[in-house]
C-alpha cells in the first residue's frame, strides 16, 4: 500500500506586484523543493517562523494552489492533476483546520450548519446524525448546533471548526496554526482533543506551529522550515535531543520556560 | 516608585481589577501574566491613568509618592511621557499610517520637551540607534507600512522613550511577532531598563516570554492578582493552583517528556477544566473556585487572604493560610 | 448607544420619513384630486383649502408634490433594484472567477462608469419616445457599474476569509460559495450603497423629466414642476421652490442616511474620519 501523502520537492513562487510599469515584479520562493512522507495515523509537526512557508506549503496540500515544481500524491493521486470534479470529490478524504478561531466560521450560519457544509458538498445521506456525531465527538452538545458562531469562545469555535473538519471522517487532517490563537489552558485542552480524535479515528495528521513544543506533544516526526527550505526532519525525540540545525536549537531556546 | 493598594475598577456590579497590590521599584522588571481577560491590560491602563470614563476606581495608586487615584485627567498627563510610557500589542494600529516615522518621534519632542527641529531630530536619531533600528538616518523619511513588525515595534519603543520615562509599560509587545523577532525585542527591552535605571511592566500571556524578560511575576486571575515572586521561583515552583495549572498546561521540552505512555497512547496535557467566566459571573469568593482541582467547600464562598509563603513570595488561597 | 444616533443618521432618517411617508399617504389620500384643474383659481396663495396654494393651471400643489414623491421614489427603487440586481451578479461572478473574466467585466464596468446617464436617457428616448421607463432604464444602466465594482471589492475580501477556504476544502464550488458566504457577507456595504445610488436616482429622475426624457404629463414628477415652472420664476417663485425643496430633502435625506450606515457598518471609518 502506498503512503497517504507524498509531497515531492515542492517549489512554489509568488509574482510580488510590480513597482513600476516598466518592469515586471520580483519572484519570491515561498516554498523551495521541499519533500516528505506521511503514513496512515502518523502526525507530521512542521515548525518555522513566520513567513517560513508553512502555510503555503498547507495550502498546496489542501490542493488550493498548485506547486511551481514537484507533485503532491494523496493516497498514491496526483492532486494537482485531478479534474476539478474528482478533486472536490476526494476532499472529504483531507480536511483542514484554520489558525483563527474568529474568521474560519462564516458568521452568518449556524454551527450546524457550517459542520455540514463538506457533507452537503459531496452529497452524503444522514447528515443531522453526522453533525451531532462530531459535535459530540469534539465534546459540545447537540443543541450548540443551533448557535452562531459569535456565541461561543475561541476555544469552543476551534471545536467547532475542527468538527467540521472531521464530520467526513477523513483520513488526513491539515492544521495550520489551530492552536496559535488560544490560551495556554485552552490550547492543552485542544491538543488533547486532537490526540483523542488521531488515536481513536485513525487520522494521520499535518501540524504546523511556530512553537516547537506545542508541536514536540503530538508529532511523530518534525519537519523544520526556514525560509522557504526543510532545514532539519527526524523523529521527534532526536530532534529535539539532539538538534543539528543551529536556528533549531534556537528554537528550543525560545520555548523554553528557563532563561 | 508606582505603588498601587487595594485597587479595584469596576464597571457597573463587575469588577475588573478587584483589590489589586502590586508596586514597581525603580529599575525594577515586573511582569504581569493571565489569559485572556483577566485583567492584565486593564492594569496597565490603571497604571497610565487611563481606564475608561465608565469605569469607578478604587484603592490607592502612589507615582514617585504623589497620590493619583482620585487624580484628574489634566493631572496624569503631566506624568504620562514623562514618568509612566506606555507601548501596545499591534505596532501598526500605534503608528500614524500617513506619516514620516521620524515626524512621528519628533513630534513629542519638538511638543513635550520644547527641542528645536534641528534638536529633536538629532534625539531622534540617537533614539532610533539606541533601541537598534539600522540605518536611522534612512528610516527618518520611511511610513510604518514599509518597515517590518519587529522595527515598527521598535519605533513604538524609541516613541515611548522620547521623554525618558521612570517607567515604561509594555502590554503584549511581543504577541504579534515572531518568536525570533520577539526574543530580540525583548532583549532589547531588559537592556533598556538596566541601562537607563527604567522600570518596566511587561504583560504578557507568555509565560516563556515572561520569564525571559522579567525578574518579579504577578500572576493575574479574574481581575486579581493571585500570586506573585521572583519570576524563576515562580515558574519552578508554583504556590497557587492556578498558577500550576497554568504552567502544567504549557507543553514544555525540559520536565515532562512528550511522547508514548506505556499503553501506546500519547501522553495528554494536564489541563485546567472548564474556561474562565464571564466577569459579571465571577464567584464571589476566590475567583479560581468552580474550576480549581482541589478547592475547598467555603471557598466559592469566602474570599482568601493573601499568604506570605516565604520571603518575598505571596499567594492567595485559602490552602495556604491567612494573612500575609 | 448614543455614538449610534450621529447627527447624520437622525436628519437623515427624519427626511426620509417625511418623503416617504409623503409618497405613502398619497396611495390612500391627497388633499384633491392632484390633476383637477381650476381656471378660475390659479396661482392661488396657501389657504385652509389648498395648503400651498394651487399652480398656473389651478391645480393643488400639495397634491401635486405627494403623486409627485410616489413617482420618483418609484422610479429611483425599480432603478436601483434592477441595475443593483445585475450590478451585484456581475460583480459576485467577477471575483469569483478572477484573472482576465475578472479584468474585463471591471474594464467594461469602468466604461460604464464614464458613460452619463444623461446620453443613454438620450439615446433610448430617440428610439422608444420619452417615457417613465426610459428614466428607469437610464438610471438602471447607470448603476450596474456602481454596484458591481463595490460587490467585487467587498467580495474579493470575502474570498480571503478562512471560512470560504473551509468551504473550498469541503468541497463546494465557486457558485455554492458564492451564494451561502459572499453574498451574505457583502449584503451590508452592497445595502448602503443602494441608500446613497437611491439619492442619486431620485435627482437623476428630476434631472430626466425636467428635461422632458421622464414622467410625462399629466403624472407629476418634481423634476417636470420645475421645468414648468421655470417659466413662471418671477410671477410664481415658490412653484420652483416647493419641488426644489423636496428634492433636497429626499437626496439630502437619502445620502445621510446612506453615510451614517456606512459609518455605522465600518467603524474603522468612523476613527480614521474623527482623526
Ligand atoms: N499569495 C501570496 N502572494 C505573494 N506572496 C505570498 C503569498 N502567500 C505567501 N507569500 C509569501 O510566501 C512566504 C511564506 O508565506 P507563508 O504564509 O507560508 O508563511 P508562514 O510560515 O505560514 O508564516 P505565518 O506564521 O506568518 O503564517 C512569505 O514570505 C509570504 O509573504
Ligand atoms: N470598557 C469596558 N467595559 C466593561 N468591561 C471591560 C471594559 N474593558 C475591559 N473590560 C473587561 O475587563 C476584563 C479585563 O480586560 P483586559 O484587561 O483587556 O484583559 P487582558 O488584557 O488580560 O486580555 C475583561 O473581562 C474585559 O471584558
Ligand atoms: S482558594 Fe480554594 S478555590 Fe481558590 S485556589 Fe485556593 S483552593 Fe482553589
Ligand atoms: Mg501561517
Ligand atoms: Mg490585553
Amino acid at each position: 500500500m502506498n503512503a497517504l501523502l507524498q509531497v515531492r520537492a515542492v517549489t512554489r513562487r509568488y509574482r510580488m506586484p510590480r513597482s513600476s510599469i516598466l518592469r515586471r515584479g520580483p519572484v519570491l520562493t515561498a516554498i523551495e523543493n521541499v519533500s516528505f512522507t506521511l503514513e496512515r495515523g502518523r502526525t507530521l509537526g512542521i515548525v518555522g517562523e513566520s513567513g517560513s512557508g508553512k502555510s503555503t506549503l498547507a495550502r498546496l496540500i489542501m490542493a488550493f494552489e498548485a506547486p511551481d515544481e514537484g507533485e503532491v500524491l494523496f493516497d498514491g493521486k496526483n492532486l494537482h492533476a485531478l479534474s476539478s470534479a474528482e478533486l472536490r470529490l476526494l476532499r472529504r478524504r483531507f480536511q483542514m483546520v484554520f489558525q483563527d478561531p474568529w474568521g474560519s466560521l462564516d458568521p452568518r450560519h449556524t454551527v450546524s450548519w457550517s459542520i455540514a457544509e463538506p457533507l452537503r458538498a459531496t452529497g452524503a445521506g444522514e447528515i443531522g446524525r453526522r453533525v451531532d456525531e462530531a459535535l459530540s465527538q469534539v465534546g459540545l452538545r447537540p443543541q450548540d448546533g443551533s448557535k452562531y458562531p459569535h456565541e461561543f469562545s475561541g476555544g469552543q469555535r476551534q471545536r467547532i471548526a475542527i468538527a467540521r473538519a472531521i464530520v467526513t471522517r477523513p483520513a488526513l487532517l491539515v492544521a495550520d496554526e489551530a492552536v496559535s490563537a488560544l490560551d495556554v489552558s485552552v490550547q492543552a485542552q485542544i491538543l488533547n482533543l486532537l490526540m483523542d480524535l488521531q488515536e481513536d479515528l485513525g487520522l494521520a495528521m499535518v501540524f504546523i506551529s511556530h512553537d516547537l513544543p506545542v508541536v514536540a506533544c503530538l508529532a511523530d516526526d518534525v519537519l523544520v522550515m526556514r525560509a522557504g527550505q526543510a532545514i532539519e526532519a527526524g523523529p521527534t525525540a532526536a530532534l529535539i535531543s539532539a538538534p543539528r540545525a543551529q536556528y533549531t536549537r534556537a528554537l528550543l531556546a525560545a520555548g523554553g520556560l528557563m532563561p | 516608585m508606582m505603588d498601587l493598594k487595594g485597587v479595584s475598577v469596576g464597571f457597573g456590579a463587575a469588577y475588573a481589577l478587584r483589590d489589586v497590590s502590586v508596586s514597581i521599584a525603580r529599575g525594577e522588571r515586573l511582569g504581569i501574566v493571565g489569559e485572556s481577560g483577566s485583567g492584565k491590560s486593564m492594569l496597565g491602563l490603571t497604571m497610565m491613568g487611563m481606564v475608561p470614563d465608565a469605569a469607578r476606581v478604587e484603592g490607592a495608586i502612589a507615582l514617585d509618592g504623589a497620590q493619583l487615584a482620585r487624580a484628574s485627567e489634566r493631572v496624569w498627563r503631566r506624568h504620562r511621557a514623562r514618568k509612566v510610557a506606555m507601548i501596545f500589542q499591534e505596532p501598526m494600529a500605534a503608528l500614524n499610517p500617513l506619516q514620516r516615522l521620524g515626524e512621528t518621534v519628533m513630534e513629542p519632542l519638538q511638543v513635550h520637551l520644547g527641542l528645536s527641529r534641528a534638536a529633536a531630530r538629532d534625539r531622534t536619531l540617537e533614539l532610533f540607534a539606541e533601541v537598534g533600528i539600522p540605518d536611522p538616518e534612512a528610516r527618518l523619511r520611511q511610513y510604518p507600512h514599509e518597515i517590518s513588525g519587529g522595527q515598527r515595534q521598535r519605533v513604538l519603543i524609541a516613541l515611548a522613550l522620547t521623554c525618558d520615562p521612570s517607567l515604561l509599560i509594555a502590554d503584549e509587545p511581543t504577541t504579534a511577532l515572531d518568536a525570533h523577532v520577539a526574543l530580540r525585542i525583548i532583549d532589547l527591552l531588559v537592556n533598556l531598563a538596566a541601562s537607563r535605571q527604567m522600570a518596566l511592566v511587561f504583560i504578557s500571556h507568555d509565560l516563556a516570554a515572561v520569564a525571559r524578560a522579567t525578574e518579579r511575576i504577578a500572576v493575574m486571575y479574574g481581575g486579581e492578582v493571585i500570586e506573585t515572586g521572583p519570576t524563576p521561583q515562580v515558574l519552578q515552583d508554583p504556590q497557587h493552583p492556578y498558577t500550576k495549572g497554568l504552567l502544567g498546561a504549557r507543553p514544555g521540552i525540559g520536565g515532562e517528556t512528550p511522547g508514548r505512555g506505556p499503553d501506546g497512547r500519547r501522553k495528554r496535557l494536564p489541563t485546567i477544566p472548564g474556561t474562565v467566566p464571564p466577569l459579571s459571573a465571577l464567584p464571589a469568593g476566590c475567583r479560581f473556585s468552580g474550576r480549581c482541582p482541589v478547592e475547598l467547600p467555603h471557598c466559592a464562598r469566602v474570599r482568601p487572604e493573601p499568604h506570605r509563603v516565604s520571603g518575598n513570595r505571596i499567594a492567595t488561597c485559602h490552602l495556604l493560610g491567612g494573612r500575609a | 448607544m448614543t455614538r449610534l444616533l450621529t447627527p447624520n443618521l437622525v436628519l437623515g432618517a427624519a427626511l426620509v420619513v417625511l418623503v416617504v411617508g409623503m409618497a405613502a399617504l398619497s396611495l390612500v389620500w391627497t388633499p384633491h384630486e392632484y390633476a383637477q384643474m381650476n381656471m378660475r383659481d390659479r396661482f392661488a396663495p396657501p389657504s385652509d383649502i389648498h395648503l400651498l396654494g394651487t399652480d398656473q393651471l389651478g391645480r393643488d400643489i400639495a397634491s401635486q408634490l405627494m403623486v409627485a414623491a410616489r413617482n420618483s421614489m418609484t422610479v429611483a427603487l425599480i432603478a436601483v433594484l434592477m441595475g443593483g440586481s445585475i450590478g451585484v451578479a456581475l460583480g459576485l461572478l467577477a471575483s469569483a472567477i478572477g484573472g482576465w473574466v475578472e479584468d474585463l467585466i471591471m474594464r467594461i464596468a469602468d466604461i460604464g462608469f464614464a458613460f452619463p446617464a444623461l446620453l443613454f436617457a438620450i439615446m433610448l428616448s430617440a428610439v422608444f419616445g420619452p417615457s417613465l421607463w426610459v428614466a428607469v432604464l437610464a438610471i438602471a444602466f447607470i448603476n450596474i457599474p456602481v454596484f458591481a465594482r463595490v460587490t467585487r471589492g467587498a467580495a474579493n475580501v470575502i474570498w480571503t476569509r478562512d471560512y470560504v477556504a473551509a468551504a473550498r476544502a469541503a468541497g463546494r464550488g465557486k457558485f455554492a460559495i458564492s451564494r451561502d458566504h459572499i453574498l451574505p457577507n457583502v449584503a451590508a456595504p452592497v445595502i448602503v450603497q443602494a441608500t446613497i445610488e437611491f439619492a442619486i436616482a431620485i435627482l437623476a429622475e428630476a434631472a430626466l423629466s425636467y428635461l422632458g426624457l421622464g414622467a410625462q404629463p399629466p403624472s407629476p414628477s418634481w423634476g417636470r414642476m420645475l421645468s414648468e415652472a421655470q417659466t413662471l420664476m418671477f410671477m410664481a417663485p415658490q412653484l420652483a421652490i416647493y419641488p426644489g425643496l423636496c428634492i433636497m430633502a429626499a437626496v439630502l435625506g437619502f445620502s445621510l442616511l446612506g453615510d451614517a450606515l456606512r459609518d455605522l457598518t465600518d467603524p474603522r471609518l468612523t476613527r480614521s474620519r474623527q482623526a
